[in-house]
């Protein structure tokens, strides 16, 4: 059993658990992920480690309600238990010998690039961050983003704070101002990294999307997160999460995706059924 | 002694009612069926069926005590050996084995060997009391993987007096008794006891640890452990880069099968895991998974099942008592034909596969005709789901982390076959992830094997 130290709801629908595993936050890199289990009946739950305290020996998720699943993870209190939790899990990602990297979340997609951003700033990266949601209360993790970025710029669909529209306008202005941009991180809904990357490879920067697929086990045994890099067939969960923006395949994860949304509609006709397979923690 | 020129039957679940519920297919002997066929044993003075057995059962003691009606005691006789014998009773191909050697099979049918095993394991399932080994004060071993190689191996060390901990990255025990083999072949709740009466043996078993990231090897040896054995098994799956593959409704056996057994996906919305099954259900190669993958398609609502194989019925490779099975409940057989693409819609889903028929040519390495394809064969096969079901390879997580663990261009651990021995000095190697994908039996044999190599590594060590 794997107990929680602390919760904390950050948004509507989005919520921050730390959890107590000390020998997973003895391991955990920018990058990695976990799978949790909330009981006997649940999935199991692919979610970012989004933050790691490897003296207190716990690791921090952030967990968005879009299903059945997350609705369960989500009704946890602190001293609650997780049932199973398994990881680090995936490849981490290097973050030294950037000189300036251009972060851009998208909603909760905030959660699992922090880890990054604060590793590439601890290394002296010059840091400016994009955070982008639907609207104001959806954007997350804002002050931490402040505190290590250099610029920090919010974009909402309805205005309600920063600038009215997408990431990717305001990404374009940063990619004109600044020629010396060695990467973009983009973290976020799988059709807003698909327009970061198209946008990313007209200027010719370096682009790292990380993948929320569907998985099973997490350690490349199901094979359920196949993706389409540069033609070839990777595992998200072994191979990634992290991949090369210009070489990835949105289309095709894209329509992935949607491979069991008519579970989900059963299980929303369902009282005590459900499918929370597509927890946007990426 | 017994005139019965054929075994006794085994009552099992007519087919019409099978095919709508995972309970076992197989129904097991009665006392009085298990008496009647173990009178057919001779009691060979030089017992051939034992050389046939890679645990070394003593089988006709064990099946001289069952002639006497003493079930009890032959379960013990049998747990000298063989630690999952309820699970072997089920799962072994014993007609390869045990049975294959038997003397009354030159003109008869063999003595049921592995019918007698699971009867006597289940009658003594409830009876039998584990006394935990008080003295482990031999060594500490690491064992990674709780799969049959695994479980094995730590059984047997723990009765010698080691003190055995389990590595596991799944949250549920027995690898794949667990997550490959289904319900209705092998009942979960079987496994779970048979590795509980593992665990009273004074092993721990740690789940949800992935070794090769949440600790490494040398950490392992850091922490203290005298020896580590590697038994993590074959479940990285293949697929044949076909145009098409990625497609929604294209499985790997593996994540098929582990969605329904594992994750229970056969009881949702109750279990909240899906899993897809369409109308009509093609699967992919001819061995024991892919009959696995056909009929637990079948019995989650699949209107027709079909095991599409490149090869001839000569050459599949699946237990002929699957291939029985799976005719039964109305599986069908596209024999000599080879998937070339896999057709999909708009939304990304399948709606058919691209065949193309086969013939059989010359022998090839393995002996078998090779398959040659005809041209111009080409033909769309009406599928809505494809399971992949053409074979596993090691998963590298942990060789990724230990690279000094020699590997083959399989990707299967180098390990001596007596002895388990790796490259890499106190780590042993068996089962699946050197033999890659074989049975459960041949990695039980294997997990002991390397245990009595494990011995004898730590004593020498310690002197």
């Amino acid at each position: 059993m794997y107990k929680i130290l602390e919760k904390e709801v950050l948004a509507p629908k989005i919520t921050k658990f730390k959890v107590l595993a000390p020998n997973v936050a003895a391991k955990a890199q920018p990058g990695h992920f976990l799978i949790v289990r909330v009981d006997e009946q649940a999935e199991r739950i692919p979610l970012t480690i989004a933050d790691y305290d490897r003296q207190e020996g716990s690791v921090t998720i952030i967990v968005q309600e879009v299903g059945y699943s997350s609705e369960e993870i989500c009704k946890l209190e602190a001293g609650d238990s997780f049932l199973d939790l398994v990881g680090p899990l995936g490849e981490h990602i290097e973050t030294e010998n950037y000189k300036k990297v251009v972060c851009v979340a998208g909603g909760l997609g905030a959660a699992p690039l922090y880890p990054k951003a604060k590793s590439l700033s601890e290394e002296g990266t010059e840091v400016i961050t994009i955070l982008g949601a639907r609207t104001k209360e959806l954007i997350i993790l804002e002050e931490d983003f402040a505190e290590l970025s250099q610029q920090l710029y919010i974009s909402t669909d309805d205005g309600s704070k920063g600038h009215q529209g997408f990431v990717t306008d305001v990404l374009k202005e940063v990619l004109e101002e600044n020629d010396d941009i060695d990467l973009v991180i983009t973290i976020g809904p799988m059709i807003m990294m698909k327009f970061v990357s198209e946008l990313t490879k007209e200027y010719g920067v370096n682009t790292m999307v990380s993948l929320n697929s569907l998985m099973v086990d997490g350690t490349g045994m199901c094979g359920g997160c196949r993706v389409t890099v540069g033609g070839e067939t990777k595992f998200a969960c072994v191979d990634g999460p992290a991949f090369d923006g210009h070489l990835v395949d949105f289309d095709e994860q894209l329509r992935r995706q949607q491979f069991y949304s008519d579970h989900e509609k059963l299980a929303h006709g369902h009282e005590i059924g459900g499918e929370g397979c597509r927890v946007k923690a990426n | 002694m017994s005139k019965q020129t054929k075994k006794t039957k085994m009552p099992e679940q007519n087919p019409q009612q099978r095919v709508n519920n995972f309970g076992e297919v197989a129904l097991g002997y009665s006392a009085e069926d298990a008496i009647n066929e173990a009178k057919r044993c001779l009691q060979c003075k030089n017992p051939l069926c034992m050389q046939g057995c890679p645990v070394e059962v003593d089988i006709p003691d064990f099946i001289a005590l069952v002639a006497e009606g003493k079930f009890e005691e032959a379960a013990k006789k049998i747990k000298e050996k063989n630690n999952l014998p309820a699970i072997c009773g089920r799962v072994c191909p014993q007609e390869e084995q045990c049975e294959r050697k038997c003397i009354v099979g030159i003109k008869n049918e063999p003595v049921a060997i592995g019918r007698l095993e699971r009867f006597v394991a289940d009658y003594a399932r409830d009876k039998e009391e584990i006394e935990a080994v008080t003295k482990q004060d031999k060594g500490k071993v690491a064992i990674i993987g709780a799969g049959p190689a695994g479980l094995t191996g730590a059984a047997d060390l723990a009765k010698m007096g080691y003190q055995v901990t389990i590595f596991e990255a799944f949250h549920e025990v027995g690898g794949v008794l667990t997550y490959g083999i289904p319900e209705f072949r092998l009942p979960k709740a079987i496994v779970k006891d048979e590795v509980e009466k593992i665990e009273k043996l004074g092993v721990e078993i740690k789940l949800n640890h992935v070794i090769g990231k949440i600790k490494g090897v040398d950490e392992l040896f850091e922490e203290g452990y005298d020896a580590v054995f590697v038994g993590t098994g074959a479940g990285l799956p293949r697929f044949l880069g076909l145009e098409g593959e990625n497609l929604n409704g294209v499985y790997s056996a593996n994540e098929f099968l582990t969605r329904v057994n594992l994750m229970k996906a056969y009881r949702f919305p109750e279990y909240k895991t899906p899993v897809y099954v369409g109308k009509r259900v093609a699967v992919i190669g001819a061995g024991n998974v892919a009959m696995d993958a056909a009929r637990t398609a079948l019995r989650l609502g699949a209107e027709e099942s079909i095991i599409v194989y490149r090869r001839a019925r000569e050459q599949m490779p699946a237990r002929e008592e699957e291939i029985h099975h799976a005719e039964e409940e109305g599986i069908q057989f596209k024999l000599l034909n080879n998937p070339t693409r896999i057709l999909g819609n708009e939304e990304g889903f399948v709606t058919g596969m691209e065949c193309i028929k086969m013939e059989l040519g010359k022998p090839d390495d393995s002996g078998r005709r090779r398959p040659v394809p005809i041209e111009g064969s080409e033909w769309v096969m009406d599928v809505d789901t494809v399971i992949m079901a053409i074979g596993q390879s090691p998963n590298p997580i942990l060789l990724k982390d230990s690279p000094e663990i020699e590997t083959t261009k399989w990707g299967t651990i180098v390990a001596d076959e007596d002895t388990g021995e790796t490259s890499k000095a106190g780590v042993f190697a068996g089962g699946d992830t050197v033999t890659g994908a074989a049975t459960v039996i041949e990695a039980m044999g294997a997990g002991k094997r390397a245990a009595r190599a494990i011995d004898e590594y730590i004593k020498g060590s310690k002197k």
